[in-house]
């Protein structure tokens, strides 16, 4: 490990580099938070001259009162659970028999999914498609249309495929079904990638909005995210949580407030959580990029 | 049930063994049909199992592809696709020389390709930046700060843009303080594609990387040791050995990147648009979206999109013969 002089300094100054990297990512995020609990801009006005006393859960309190948040937050737990589980199994089928040597009709199956990641009917067709089957304002728009990925197919494909062949032979030889082959050898060799597979769509289903906001017009049905636009990006605030009639400057101080904390109670729960999923996460992505 | 299953895998074994000879005689594309068949009856638990996935994507990929040929037609929802009447190029003609195309067209365009130029090279700059990081401990955890902003949906990431470019917000009192004036980001249409390249760059960035940090695991270390002895810098080792490993990896995302350039990412645009910076925020997804949906033009908007991908489709084959020209052959197609 003898370095030249100017490939250390270059190594220090990569460090202080992506150390103000990673401060440039933080910093917004923490001022969220801190700002959640603090009346409009006393972060800015006394910076590090915060005082205890200055901290309220008065955003929150707000927040809460109007029973929106809730039930959207309950929204979301529903359309993403099931989403996540008909996009799971569906994948993970499909993805065990595209796994097989000899599969006859294999070419022809792949290229009918493949020419879906290329082209799509677009916005509209799948809009008046959606329509006319009758699932506008149910959950089945949420869950059905974007339960086919490819992408999931091919890596459920990629993970069966490296499953040795012998263990099957094995349990046939012993006279074991494929479906029992299917139940009790490979299910249990697949936890990972059910999991990575159950993670991406949960999250994804989390934090989406654009299909709740096209097929789902009755409010008492919309998810955590629809609200959050309401909130943070329609300036709407409920009836609910200013209680009653006051001044533009004090709605706007509230609503301002409730902004902050409205972020912060849909993004910390999985914030906090990723970090104990991060391998599993970038196992996805390699996954994904071998094919 | 285990056992009637068996059973079934018995009798296609004996039914196997009966045809056997039979096939024999058969001509050859006869005997291969025949073999095919018999395949599909002893593993029919396979094609029952994909067979779920299968039909969702006929009704919901496929049916609507079929769909879009009211861009075709002049569809009104009394009288159904079939009963509606055709029009040919008429919506066609009617966007390509609608005074809104050109500014629509270039938003699309422009947007989408400075946020590839823009965005493409700095997850491969931060990936080559913590390989440079010896201790794991240290590395592992600048990587979970610079992933964290991905797991932020779209809706509070924009909601987070407003709040700190609002005239009160953050920036526009670091500005106030300098200048005296604040500065209206979200009402100027010039400032629009900085406000969503940056926001997308903090966001996606360090997640981006992950493939990039994964590639450079493989680097044999004993390449850069003997670089080392040869005397050979910091600098001229990453660009000698690290970049070539990444050479590959880069072309197939920067294809996939560019092929989906016109497939731009309606949801932040809408989020982030406001009616005074709509001449820089209006691009063709949610013009598509406005008209479709919100104006009831199903037709218009349909050709609208698929002229949308029809582009697409061209600019993807396009890049993927630019990119293979210059990487020696290797693209993506």
């Amino acid at each position: 490990m003898n370095l030249t002089k100017s490939d250390r300094i270059l190594l220090t100054v990569n460090k202080m580099l992506l150390v103000i990297v990673s401060l440039l990512v933080l910093l917004p995020l923490l001022y969220v938070f801190l700002s959640s609990f603090l009346q409009p801009n006393t972060l800015l006005n006394k910076g590090i001259m915060l005082s205890f006393s200055d901290f309220s859960l008065d955003g929150y309190a707000r927040l809460f009162a109007d029973g929106t948040i809730l039930r959207g937050f309950f929204n979301s737990v529903l359309y993403a659970t099931g989403f996540t589980l008909v996009t799971v199994v569906v994948s993970i089928l499909a993805g065990y028999t595209l796994s097989q040597n000899g599969l006859v009709g294999k070419k022809t199956i792949m290229i009918f999914f493949i020419v879906t990641m290329f082209f799509n009917g677009g916005l509209i067709p799948t809009y008046l498609l959606v329509r006319d089957l009758g699932m506008l304002n149910t959950v089945w728009a949420i869950i059905l249309p974007n339960a086919i990925s490819v992408w999931f197919i091919i890596l459920a494909r990629t993970y069966f495929k490296a499953i040795p062949n012998e263990l099957k032979e094995a349990a046939r030889i012993d006279g074991a079904s494929d479906f029992m082959i299917f139940l009790k050898i490979i299910l249990p060799l697949s936890k990972p990638i059910i999991f990575v597979l159950a993670l991406y769509a949960f999250i994804g289903q989390w934090n989406a909005y654009f299909d709740a906001m096209i097929y789902l017009e009755d409010r008492e049905l919309h998810p955590l995210q629809l609200v959050l636009r309401s909130i943070l990006i329609q300036n709407e605030v409920q009836p609910g949580m200013i209680g009653d009639q006051m001044a533009r400057a004090e709605l706007q101080r509230i609503s301002e407030m409730i902004k902050y904390s409205s972020i912060v109670v849909a993004s910390l729960p999985l914030l906090i959580m990723y970090p104990f999923f991060q391998k599993y996460f970038e196992k996805g992505v390699m996954v994904g990029s071998l094919k | 049930m285990q056992n009637a299953a068996r059973e079934l895998q018995e009798e296609h074994v004996q039914h196997q063994k009966q045809k056997e000879p039979e096939n024999k005689q058969d001509h050859q594309p006869g005997k291969k049909k025949n073999k095919n068949l018999e395949y599909i009856k002893k593993n029919y638990l396979l094609y029952l199992f994909i067979a779920p996935a299968i039909i969702l994507t006929i009704i919901f990929k496929y049916i609507p592809m079929y769909g879009a040929v009211i861009a075709f037609k002049d569809f009104s929802p009394m009288r159904g696709i079939l009963g509606s009447e055709w029009v040919g190029l008429e919506h066609f003609t009617g966007f390509l020389t609608s005074p809104n195309f050109l500014n629509i067209f270039m938003n699309t365009l422009k947007l989408s390709s400075f946020e590839l130029l823009l965005g493409f090279p700095i997850p491969i700059i931060l990936a080559l930046m913590l390989n440079q990081i010896r201790r794991a401990n240290a590395k592992k955890n600048i990587q979970l700060i610079l992933y964290a902003p991905h797991f932020i949906s779209v809706v509070v990431i924009s909601g987070m843009v407003f709040l700190f470019l609002s005239p009160t917000g953050p920036i526009n009192s670091l500005i106030t303080l300098v200048t005296g004036n604040s500065y209206s980001f979200m009402s100027d249409p010039d400032a629009f594609r900085s406000i969503y390249i940056i926001s997308g760059i903090w966001q996606g960035a360090g997640w981006a990387s992950i493939i990039y940090v994964a590639a450079l695991a493989n680097v044999d270390p004993q390449l850069h040791d003997a670089a080392k002895i040869d005397g050979a810098s910091l600098l001229r080792r990453i660009w000698h050995i690290d970049l070539p490993v990444l050479k590959p990896v880069m072309a197939v995302l920067f294809i996939l990147a560019a092929g989906g350039i016109m497939a731009i990412g309606f949801e932040k645009a809408y989020l982030l648009q406001t009616s005074m910076n709509i001449p820089a925020s209006e691009i063709i997804p949610t013009y598509v979206y406005k008209l479709g949906l919100q104006a009831g033009d199903y037709s218009f908007a349909t050709a609208v999109g698929l002229f949308n991908a029809v582009i697409n489709v061209f600019l993807l084959v396009f890049v993927n013969s630019v990119v293979k020209k210059l990487n020696e052959g290797e693209g993506l197609m």
